[in-house]
């Protein structure tokens, strides 16, 4: 088994490999602006270290969100064709979700990821392979009572301190994570679900207003 | 005539807009044009919705290569290269279709092109016409452009001549038709009213017209608002609107100034052949004024049949293919979409010089209403 695993819908651009007993090679990168560029050299990257190619590739893993969405689309769109291409199947996995994985938290906590307007992308867990509500976007301070007392981790939560006052690491997801929760998951005989964009917000577009007329009145 | 088979085999992929386009080719010959489009999400918006495009894009993508590879009867592994739009147009929309096209090629092993959208309006008159005549004079018209160019080689020179100062033809039949409450698009609406109606009943103003105007350049606002001021009279004195007569006589305006300037061009520059390409190509009063005047002129036009006007993935491999054919540099893995790439720009070769103005404005083509 070889699982490549990658994820764009935070500012870390990041792609792993895993060969079924652990991650054989990784890269992160922190650049919000340039996911379409930095994803498919870091691909090419992580292959060469790894001393492989992409045909080796038996399964790809893509954090599906949610996250802002022309950075998201990257990394969704780039798992699909890698899909297409070689034949593999695509799975999808919840970004918070490997972010939780990778959290060093013993008890319950929070996770939280900059949704941008200031609002974040979050969820509550049980412990790092327990997710106890869905995905979902809200002002910091709207969902205060929900996340009191919890201890929170990711960069969402980073930059609202009143409502996540005690924060752990990491701040950003990798693939690497995201690559062994998948990992584990299929070893156990999981299904992973479809590589689907989590948005969570409809597109921004206003229906026009009646026609504006030009005449002076 | 050569052997088709020595002929480059090149997909390629449209997402500038609202279109997602997967073409194949082989040289000259077309072999697919598949489409998704998701014009009907925007009709309600009044507008391309940027986000509701790249949405679209992402769902459409993969069976739309599927479809397009099943209809050219080839198999992936067979192909030459991939072609990708990389600019200009939307943003958010382009980067889906980098991101497709990028991954297909690393995965295939096939060197990938990033081409401009414009140049690549004009290279499609090759899988209709054969080889484009060298020079070509091309005029551009869509609801995001309206640009008159001259290409000696389409792969390395293209020259813009003239372009409108503010909105693109398109845009204006798309205005027009919701003032006279037709819908969106508005292009082949108007052009269904405008055959039954007047085009000499109202004349409305021909903009950048004058002796001292720019000979090359266009103007679509003034027109608009003259249009719409009309209307406005017509209700505001209880009369009924004649729709159809309004309707010829706007969409006249439009095509005297496209093809007068374009014929003058043609005729300044010493230029024998003239294409039409973008969706207000589709306009069956400019094509037919066009023909008029281009026979008048001794100029021979070329317009390609509708569908290979409006945007496709077919002229981005039609584009593609002469790539590989004349020897140009493919692009990088890093390859980004450039919503303004310039029109000088036939494609993205990779090894130059890093460019690192900001991607993250959507130029162009913006929801017309918000
Ligand atoms: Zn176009």
């Amino acid at each position: 088994m070889l699982l490549l695993a990658l994820d764009t819908a935070t500012p870390a651009v990041t792609v792993a490999l895993h060969d079924g007993s652990d991650v054989v090679a990784s890269s992160s990168q922190v650049d919000a602006r340039r996911h379409g560029e930095l994803l498919l050299p870091a691909v090419d990257r992580v292959l060469a270290e790894a001393g492989l190619t992409l045909g080796a590739v038996t399964g790809v893993v893509v954090g599906v969100g949610p996250g802002p969405y022309t950075g998201l689309r990257v990394g969704l769109m780039t798992a699909d064709t890698f899909g297409l291409a070689l034949g593999v199947p695509v799975h999808g996995l919840c970004t918070l979700d490997g972010l939780a994985y990778a959290a060093d938290v013993p008890g319950p906590f929070v996770v939280a990821t900059d949704a941008r307007r200031k609002e974040v992308y979050w969820a509550r867990y049980a412990d790092s392979r327990t997710r106890l509500t869905e995905p979902a976007v809200d002002r910091p301070a709207d969902i205060a009572d929900e996340v009191r007392g919890l201890p929170a981790v990711g960069a969402g939560a980073l930059l609202y301190p009143d409502t996540f006052p005690k924060v752990h690491e990491p701040e950003h997801v990798s693939a690497a994570a995201l690559a062994r929760l998948a990992a584990e998951r299929l070893a156990a005989g999981e299904e992973l679900p479809a590589p689907r964009p989590l948005y969570l917000r409809r597109p921004d577009a206003q229906v026009p207003k009646n026609y504006k007329v030009v005449t002076p009145k | 005539m050569t052997d088709m088979r020595d002929e480059p085999l090149v997909l390629g992929i449209e997402t500038s807009c609202d279109e997602t386009g997967v073409g194949v080719v082989r040289g000259t010959t077309l072999l697919a044009d598949a489409i998704a489009s998701s014009v009907d999400e925007h009709a309600r918006f009044g507008g391309v919705v940027p986000e509701v495009a790249s949405r679209a894009h992402l769902e459409a993508m993969v069976p739309t290569i599927d479809r397009a590879l099943k209809e050219a009867g080839v198999s992936a592994r067979d192909l030459d290269g991939i072609a990708v739009t990389a600019g200009p147009g939307l943003a958010g929309a382009l980067l889906v279709g980098v991101s497709a096209a990028k991954a297909y090629a690393y995965a295939l092993g096939k060197p990938l092109y990033g081409v401009n959208h414009l140049a690549s309006h004009i290279c499609v008159d090759q899988l209709e016409h054969g080889p484009l005549p060298e020079p070509t004079m091309a005029l551009l018209v869509s609801g995001g452009h309206s640009s008159l160019l001259l290409s000696t080689d389409i792969t390395s020179d293209v020259r813009p001549m003239g372009a409108t100062i503010d909105d693109a033809a398109g845009e204006a039949f798309d205005k027009i038709a919701r003032v006279l409450n037709l819908g969106f698009p508005g292009g082949p609406v108007i052009d269904r009213y405008a055959r039954e109606g007047d085009p000499r009943a109202i004349a409305f103003p021909r903009g950048l017209t004058g002796p001292r105007d720019p000979a090359y350049d266009f103007s679509f606002s003034g027109l608009k608002t003259a249009v719409a001021r009309w209307i406005e009279a017509k209700r505001a004195a209880g009369e009924e609107v004649p729709v159809r007569d309004v309707s010829a006589s706007f969409q006249e305006a439009v095509v005297d100034v496209l093809t007068r300037k374009a014929v003058r061009a043609c005729k300044d520059q010493g230029v024998d052949h003239l294409m039409i390409g973008g969706g207000v190509a589709a306009n069956s009063r400019l094509r037919a004024l066009a023909q008029e005047r281009c026979e008048a002129a001794g100029i021979r036009l070329r317009v390609p049949r509708p569908k290979l006007c409006t945007d496709n993935g077919a002229m981005v491999a039609a584009l593609g293919a002469e790539m590989v054919s004349r020897g140009r540099a493919a692009s990088d893995w890093d390859l980004s979409a450039d919503s303004s790439l310039p029109v000088t720009d036939p494609h993205v070769p990779g090894g130059g010089p890093t460019h690192d103005h900001t991607h993250a404005h959507e130029a162009g083509k913006e929801n017309l209403y918000t």
